[in-house]
């Protein structure tokens, strides 16, 4: 036994102790052999279940996806594949529909985003305070997160709704109150957007948080001594020791926009909710694949959505990167 | 990043009651944040109490809106309080939607995912954080990039699959694959990075278990604290799940999730139903928050802090 220790992981014998049991060498080999298997096949043994559950449902579909995008599939016959070239995707590249729901993914995932992180940062900053009942405060903000996006959409739709809703009633009050919300272009896109950050904000604030208690405050102390007022503090202090983070709620908020599904279609509901809206002045490309493939039921081109927002992901991802890069340059 | 301790429960503890009397005697290096030095002053109350209830009212208006008709929610004057249908509303939310079925198959969804995830994610999370192998490196930047893939990348074959093999419309599409998530494999080996000292396998070793028994009687004692989190964490985000089971599922089998989405999608729909719908599917969650509602906050900060 204690011979054997040494090639086991990280770390070696420790000497003193003894094998439980004194044993013939030639079961010692055995156990010997036994035990290194075990070493060398346990961690992959312990990961393999990410790595096949990943590969089946995740990867193996993602690149599948592309091929299904070459062809005619149809909701009524999943077994029929018929050849089409990339006829679906120049049907919806010269779709305006396409179009529509790209330019609203973009504009809703922005004003969803920053003002969401910026009110997220400036939560933390407060919660980061000697704060009376500390724990209930962050509670209270989480609490949203608890919600499903099916339960806040539907109860948002109400409060945007044309008549009888209650935004336009407290917008009444101002003399506002006529606002169709759901029929405008940005007024549906803005509608959309306070659903998603009524349910993040919470979230990013914690993120935030956990990173603003990890700066050391000897940071702060020089900063002090240097007479930088508590604002230069968090601009000069707190930003900076925050970037990393704040690098990746962008990416982590950007991909979730990227998805924005439940909300649009459960704005309106039914059939118009279901197109992203009449006009589909809220259609999201989450939308525009569901139409397509669940709605409509042409598979094909909704894999080639699915192939356009991988592309667009990556793109997004690249953006990012040189932003980052940039973010680091102009630190250094 | 700067580490700090796993898990922050005990952490953010310790800060918020931070002992200002100790404070000349024995300074702490990591005396943590910006503001921390100050109290907070009655502005930063306001703006919290401000934020607080624009985070509490849409769930107490679902509350109002379920418990009253639907000429009274969208009457030129909308009421602020509960009134007395609530019992109406659920029951016929409870024939409308097919809620019977739906609340059993979100909790044998919701549980056999989180437990699922709960198992595997401790595993590999111990693999990762520490046991030596090659390729561990990589791997474990795989499993962080797969966090930036959209499921809807893979929902059109994924469905097809599914049909393919008997699964469709079933529960078993919308549990499988879901059964570990890469945030959860990193979550526990953040945890154990830390928390699990190598002297505890070690000593297991020198008693000769093997890697599988060190796992039952060292592994997961140690990980039970991040086990509670990742677990609520876990439910919380399966019981909430909306567009994949939207697509896979269908109205005689659908989870609450789905089944609210049908019921608001029917034909002209009733709103103080549909309302009774939402309070049914979100109840159950918020009993959970309000009662680990720390825990939940203490995850989620110390799962995000070491990017």
């Amino acid at each position: 036994m204690a011979t054997t220790t040494p090639t086991r992981g990280v770390h070696g014998s420790r000497p003193g102790r003894r094998a439980p049991k004194p044993m013939t060498p030639g079961r010692q080999a055995w156990r010997s052999r036994l035990w290194r298997f075990d070493d060398k096949a346990s961690p992959y043994a312990y990961i393999a279940p990410f790595f096949l559950v990943f590969g089946a449902f995740g990867l193996y579909p993602l690149i599948y996806t592309g091929w299904i995008a070459l062809h005619r599939v149809e909701m009524t016959g999943l077994d029929q594949m018929e050849w089409v070239g990339w006829e679906n995707f120049s049907n919806i590249l010269q779709d305006d529909e396409f179009w529509t729901a790209v330019t609203n993914t973009f504009v809703i995932g922005v004003i969803s985003t920053v003002p969401q992180l910026m009110m997220a940062l400036g939560l933390a900053h407060l919660l980061n305070y000697k704060l009376r009942a500390s724990t209930f405060w962050r509670t209270v903000i989480l609490t949203p997160y608890a919600t499903s996006v099916a339960s806040a959409a539907l109860v948002f739709a109400l409060v945007f709704r044309a008549d009888g809703g209650l935004l336009n009633w407290v917008l009444g009050f101002f003399g506002a109150g006529e606002t169709n919300w759901a029929n405008g272009h940005w007024t549906s896109n803005i509608a959309i957007a306070i659903i998603v950050i009524w349910r993040w904000t919470g979230y990013n604030t914690l993120i935030y948080l956990a990173a603003m208690q990890a700066v050391p405050s000897d940071l702060y102390e020089a900063a002090s001594l240097d007479g930088a007022s508590r604002w230069q503090q968090f601009r000069n202090v707190t930003i900076p020791a925050l970037r990393p983070t704040i690098l990746f709620t962008i990416v982590i908020s950007t991909i979730g926009s990227m998805q924005l599904f439940g909300e649009p279609l459960l704005l309106e509901g039914g059939q118009i909710g279901a197109q992203g809206g009449s006009e589909h002045q809220y259609e999201t490309l989450s939308i525009y694949l569901y139409n397509y493939g669940w709605n409509l039921g042409h598979l094909g081109p909704a894999a080639a959505v699915a192939w356009a927002m991988l592309v667009l992901l990556l793109l997004i991802a690249a953006i990012n990167w040189l932003v980052g890069r940039f973010m680091r340059k102009t630190a250094a | 990043m700067t580490t700090t301790s796993p898990m922050t429960a005990p952490e953010h503890r310790r800060v918020s009651k931070a002992p200002v009397r100790h404070e000349p005697a024995r300074r702490r290096r990591f005396k943590p944040g910006a503001g921390r030095q100050h109290h907070a002053g009655p502005f930063a109350y306001f703006a919290l109490a401000v934020v607080g209830l624009g985070s509490l009212f849409p769930l107490y208006w679902t509350l109002v809106a379920a418990s009253r008709t639907q000429d009274e929610i969208l009457d030129t004057t909308p009421p602020l309080i509960p009134g007395g249908n609530l019992f109406n509303n659920l029951e016929a939310a409870w024939e409308q939607a097919n809620l019977g079925k739906a609340i059993v198959n979100t909790v044998i969804v919701s549980s056999s995912i989180t437990l699922a995830t709960l198992f595997f994610c401790t595993l590999a999370g111990y693999a990762f954080a520490k046991m030596r192998f090659k390729g561990r490196g990589a791997l474990m930047t795989m499993v962080i990039a797969t966090l930036t893939i959209p499921p809807q990348l893979s929902v059109v074959p994924l469905f097809m699959m599914m049909s393919d093999i008997g699964w469709g419309g079933q529960l078993e599409s919308v549990i499988f694959p879901t059964l570990v998530s890469a945030f959860g494999v990193f979550f526990m080996r953040q945890y154990l990075l830390e928390a699990l000292p190598y002297e505890l396998i070690e000593a297991g070793r020198v008693d000769g278990a093997n890697n599988l028994r060190i796992v039952w009687s060292i592994v997961l004692p140690v990980a039970r604290p991040a086990m509670m989190v990742l677990g609520m964490l876990t439910f919380v985000q399966a019981w909430n799940d909306f567009f994949w089971p939207y697509l896979a599922l269908n109205q005689q089998n659908p989870t609450l999730q789905v089944a609210l989405g049908q019921l608001s999608a029917s034909y002209v729909p009733d709103q103080s139903i549909v309302m009774a719908g939402a309070l049914i599917s979100t109840l159950p969650l918020l009993v959970v928050f309000v009662i680990f509602g720390k825990q939940i906050v203490g995850g989620i900060m110390s799962g995000a802090v070491k990017g």
